[in-house]
Order: structure tokens, then sequence, then C-alpha cells
């Protein structure tokens, strides 16, 4: 280390013209190099997904694959279940947390870290061992309850065609990513003046909440629901241990007999994520250039990176 | 929705009543201040509490559930069933044992691997003279982070599996080379942990004030002088916090690893999985939850560690 520092100091002072012009070429070079080897990376095995599935062999190019998702056994069942789950978890979600929330800011503060507790508990218990929790409550319908009336509630929320309990299970998964998603957007409000302003101009308490507090937090509220979508989309762990057959659950199933065709199902629902979290940075640059307070330090996109962080923790 | 219609009126005595004072709302005139106060606070709890209960419910029966019975016997065992920490012990014997030592290994490198090839891939980015590149590739990450899970194995299935086309094509089969081992499946976690790990690592990035680094510049240091003594001392939190978060993803991961190897490679999600559902032996339920609760304990440390290395890298973002 000393025997660097010579040189170093020694070479500013004397040239610092041809110094600075290294300095700056080699970093781009670099920078390609790098940037080149991630693309290569992150796109071969989607290029490759695609070849697969559009290459028969001895056939050559061929659709068959994707027009044959539309008549697979199961498809349509299994998306109407995974899509109702997803209506069902975004509204739940939305109204547990946004009432509370704005509830919390407005008048009690001091709740706000029970309700950050509250939603961060679930960052602790992995997937799966929530399920295994899961598990072995419903356990207890057959078990503990089962000359009691409770005994038909434990069988209505395992109904096959809408499992209630899939759905609250997945509202607790999404707990974390919807608060710090909400937050982020109620934090660049100024909720207390927008409140105060909305009731001294005589609006009724129902009218400042639906007609002045939500739609300026609709960039949050979409990012909440879209991000939720994603993950109930992809999620696999809690329904296929409990038994239960919404998308995810079917691509690996189908998997086993056409991998061609689980394949193809892949792409779609990636292209499917992809839009859906283009639109949702598009909503989210479309609010900062209105207001000036989210632009500051790039939180347009912030929503989505911290978020993002928490819904890998469910999803994969 | 009820409970916020009916905080909602009660809200109200605070702001208006101080800042309208009676301009034409229908509240009642209460000029003492400690009702205005008393109120708003029960709007808050009111509020909260359907929260409160959800988590209650959902959350906590089935947390109550693995931990009590993660300590008692079988319904069926011999003796009936009775308090034991025998399926704690057995949690951390043998097999599951080696799953759970397979999880730490594979979440451990891959996280490691992750934040050394994640930080130089974030600096290229943050660097990067094209605003539009930049956004594109931190939206890039925003999808590949989560997309964990089914598609991703069959993406690589289809890419690197047996009959898959760069296999095929190079003949990786010949070399060795095996989707479905350990390897295998480090290079799949990579492909949802590295832009896990752009997405941690550039708000820190950013927050590395080009000042800082002209003004080492000045001072004469060398590029490897401003890494070495300026900008890795201010990343070190970042950094260690976003191993860790990496290490919590990885570790509690179980559909990329249970749609590519099934259970090739012991991985303690998937002995969790196979023993809820009755693959092994009858009875490994509760000792399914003894392992639960292992990974709840670890999940734990994980958060305990990641909150403060969060708290204090935030501090250099302002």
């Amino acid at each position: 280390m000393a025997a660097l520092t010579p040189p170093a100091t020694g070479a500013v002072p004397t040239a610092p013209g041809p110094k600075s012009v290294r300095r700056r070429a080699r970093p781009r070079v670099w920078r390609g190099a790098v940037g080149l080897i991630a693309a290569l990376y992150f796109l071969g095995p989607m290029v490759f997904s695609v070849i697969f599935t559009v290459k028969v062999p001895g056939e050559g190019f061929t659709l068959g694959s994707y027009t044959g998702i539309l008549g697979a056994d199961g498809f349509w069942d299994s998306l109407r279940l995974t899509l109702e789950l997803a209506g069902a978890t975004i509204a739940l979600t939305l109204l547990l947390l946004v009432p509370a929330m704005i509830a919390v800011r407005l008048t009690a503060p001091r709740l706000r870290i029970l309700l950050e507790v509250l939603c961060s508990l679930p960052l602790v218990v992995p997937a799966v061992a929530l399920t295994a929790g899961i598990g072995s409550v419903l356990q207890w319908g057959p078990d503990d309850f089962a000359n009691t009336p409770l005994f038909d509630t434990f069988n209505s929320i395992q109904n096959p065609d809408f499992p209630v309990v899939l759905l609250l299970a997945y509202v607790l998964m999404s707990l974390p990513l919807a608060y710090r998603t909400l937050d982020a957007g109620l934090r660049a409000l100024d909720l207390a003046t927008l409140v105060e302003a909305a009731r001294n101009c005589g609006a009724s308490w129902p009218r400042t909440v639906l007609r002045v507090v939500l739609p300026n937090l609709r960039a949050a509220l979409l990012n909440t629901a879209f991000l939720t979508l994603a993950l109930v989309l992809g999620e696999y762990t809690v329904a296929s241990i409990l038994g239960f057959q919404p998308f995810a659950v079917w691509i690996v199933s189908v998997g086993g007999s056409n991998a061609q065709l689980s394949v193809a199902v892949s792409v779609l629902s990636l292209v499917l994520t992809w839009v859906l979290l283009l639109l949702l940075a598009a909503a989210g640059r479309g609010r900062s250039h209105r207001s000036p307070r989210t632009s500051r330090g790039g939180a347009a996109t912030a929503p989505v990176t911290v978020t993002v962080t928490v819904t890998v923790q469910e999803n994969s | 929705m009820t409970t916020a219609r009916e905080t909602a009126p009660s809200t109200a005595a605070g702001p208006s009543s101080d800042a309208a004072g009676g301009a034409g709302t229908a509240l009642t005139p209460t000029p003492s201040g400690t009702t205005t106060r008393r109120r708003p606070r029960s709007a808050g709890w009111l509020a909260v509490l359907p929260l409160i209960v959800f988590v209650a419910v959902v959350f906590g029966l089935p947390a109550f559930a693995i931990v009590t019975k993660a300590f008692k016997t079988a319904p069926g065992a011999p003796g009936g069933v009775h308090w034991t920490t025998g399926n704690i012990s057995q949690s951390v014997h043998g097999a599951y044992l080696t799953a759970l030592w397979g999880s730490v290994k594979l979440s451990a490198l891959t996280a490691a691997i992750g934040v050394l090839l994640g930080l130089p891939l974030a600096h290229a980015v943050v660097t990067s003279r094209f605003r539009a590149l930049r956004e594109a590739v931190l939206a890039a990450s925003g999808v590949l982070a989560n997309f964990g899970g089914v598609p991703l194995a069959f993406a690589f299935v289809a890419t690197l599996g047996n009959s898959g086309e760069l296999t095929r094509a190079l003949h990786l089969g010949d070399h060795g080379w095996s989707l479905y081992s350990f390897t295998g499946l480090s290079v799949v976690y990579l492909y949802f942990l590295v832009p896990l790990m752009v997405l941690t690592i550039t708000p820190a990035l950013e927050g590395l004030r080009t000042q800082w680094r002209e003004a080492a510049q000045n001072n004469g240091a060398t590029t490897r002088q401003y890494w070495l003594h300026v900008a890795l001392p201010i990343l070190t939190p970042s950094l260690l916090g976003g191993f860790v978060l990496l290490f919590g993803s990885a570790f509690a991961a179980y559909a990329t690893a249970a749609a590519i190897v099934g259970s090739s490679v012991p991985l303690i999600t998937l002995q969790i999985a196979n023993a809820l559902s009755g693959n092994v032996l009858a009875g490994q339920g509760n000792v399914a939850l003894a392992l639960s609760l292992d990974m709840i304990v670890i999940a734990g440390v994980v958060m305990a560690l990641y909150l403060p290395l969060q708290r204090r890298s935030a501090r250099w973002l302002h």
C-alpha cells in the first residue's frame, strides 16, 4: 500500500491531462464488458426458452405449443382461480391497509410502529414454514372440532373452487410489500394539509377520502395492486403444498407430460409480468412529472425498488 | 370499510375545529382540548383493529401451531401426545441436518456471488451516461428479481436442462454439466439474486457523491485507493445488508428448487414439503413443523441483522 502512494502523488501534478483521459476511457470499456456479460446471462435463458418452444425436432418451426395452451386441460380453470384469488387478495389487502394507514398518519403517529411491525412479521416466516403452520391449523378441523359448527367453517375455507385459506395466506404474504409501497406513497404526500384543506372547503369525510386522498395515492395504490397481482400469479409454494391448483401449480403439473407447453406458458407469464411492471413504472413516472415532490432522488422508481426486494422472498 | 366510516367523523374533530373554528361544519363546538385529543387516538385504534385481528388469526394461529406442535409427539405415537424435544433434535440430525446445511451452504454461496457480481453491475448501471439504459436495467432488475419460482425454473430447464437448447448445442452433458445439481441450482438462483442485489445496492451507489471521488483524486488517491478507503467503507453496511437479504431470499426459496431438482439436492424447504405431504415416513408432520421452526429462527436472525444494517446505510443516502 505504501509503495503505491508515491508514484500516484507524483503523477497527478506532472501529467494531469493524459491521466484523466485514461481514467475515463478505461471504465467505459470495463462498463461495456460488464453490461455485455450480464446481458448474455440474463437474456440467454429467455431467448433459448422461446427457441425451445417453437422448435420441434424433425418438424422445424411451429407455434403449436402456444396455440395448444388455450385448449390444454385445466388451463382455464387454473387461470380463473388465480385471477379470482388475485382480485380478492388486492381488494382485501387494500381494505385492511389503506384506512389503517391513513387514520394512523392523521391521528395516532405512535401506532405507526405497531403497523410496521405487524406488516413486517410475515417476512420472518418463509412461505414453506407458513404453509406448514396453516396445514396443521387446518388439521384442527377434523381432529378437534369434528362435531362442532366450526368444522363446516374449516371445510368451507378449503373449497377447491375458491379456497379462502389461500386468499388469507396471500393477503398475509402481500402485507410487507403493500405496506412499503403505500407508505412510500403517503410519505410523498402532505396528508394532514390535504385533508385539512378538503375539510375546510366543506367536504364530508367520505368525500375527502374518496375524492381527495385516494386520487392522490393513485400511483401507490396501482403499485400495490400490480405487485400483489404479480405475487399471486407466481405463487407456488402455499398452493402446491396445500393441494390446490392455481396457475403456477398447473404449469408444473403440465410440465411432467408436456415440457414444451409448460415452457411456453412460462414465457407468456413472464411477458405478462414484464408488461405489468412496465405499466407500473410508467404510472410511477407519470406521477413524478406532476408533483415535484416525488421526483427528488428518483423517488418515482423507489417504491418499485423497495417492494420488489420483498416479493422475492415470497415468490421464489 | 365500516371502520373507516366510523373513524372518519371522529377524526374530524382534530384538524377542522382547530383550523376552521366552526366555519359551518356540523361538529358540536367542544372547546375543551381533552376530548378532541382523545377521540382521534381511538379512531386510529379502530382503523388498525381489523388488521390486528387479521394478523392475529392468519399469522398467529399458524405460528402458535408451529411452536406448540413442534414440541409435541405425533397423534399416533406410542404413549399418546405429550411434550417432547424429540422433533427438534430430530430436525437437526441425519438427513434433516444435511438438508439444513445444504440450504445454508447454497444460500451463503449464491448470496456471496450475488453480491460480488451485483456490485460491479450496479456500478456500471449507475455511472452510465445513458439515462434510458439505467431506467431500463433497473426496470428489468425489478422483473427479474420477481422472476423467481416456476417460470424461472422452466426457462432454465429449456436452456440448460438435460434436453435444453444450450446443453445439446454445446454437448455440455459430456463435460459433466447437470442443471439438477448444487452447481446447477446456484446458477439458477443467481438469476434472481443478482438483480435483487442491483436493486438493493443502487440507492447506496447513487449516494456516493462525485465530490468525494474528486476530493480523493485531488488529494492524490488512485482509483484503487479511493475504492479501498472511501467508497467501500461507506458501502459496507449496504453490501452486508444486501448479502443478508440475498441469503434470506435464497434460503426461503422453494418453488424454483421444487420445479427443477425435485429432491436430488437436499434443501430444507424441499424436506419440509416432503414431510408435510407424507412422502417420507408417516407421522413426520411434527418434524416438519420443527424444521419450520428452525427456518423461522434463521429467518428471524437474518431480519434482525438486516434492519440495523439498512438503517445504518440509509444515513448516507441523504
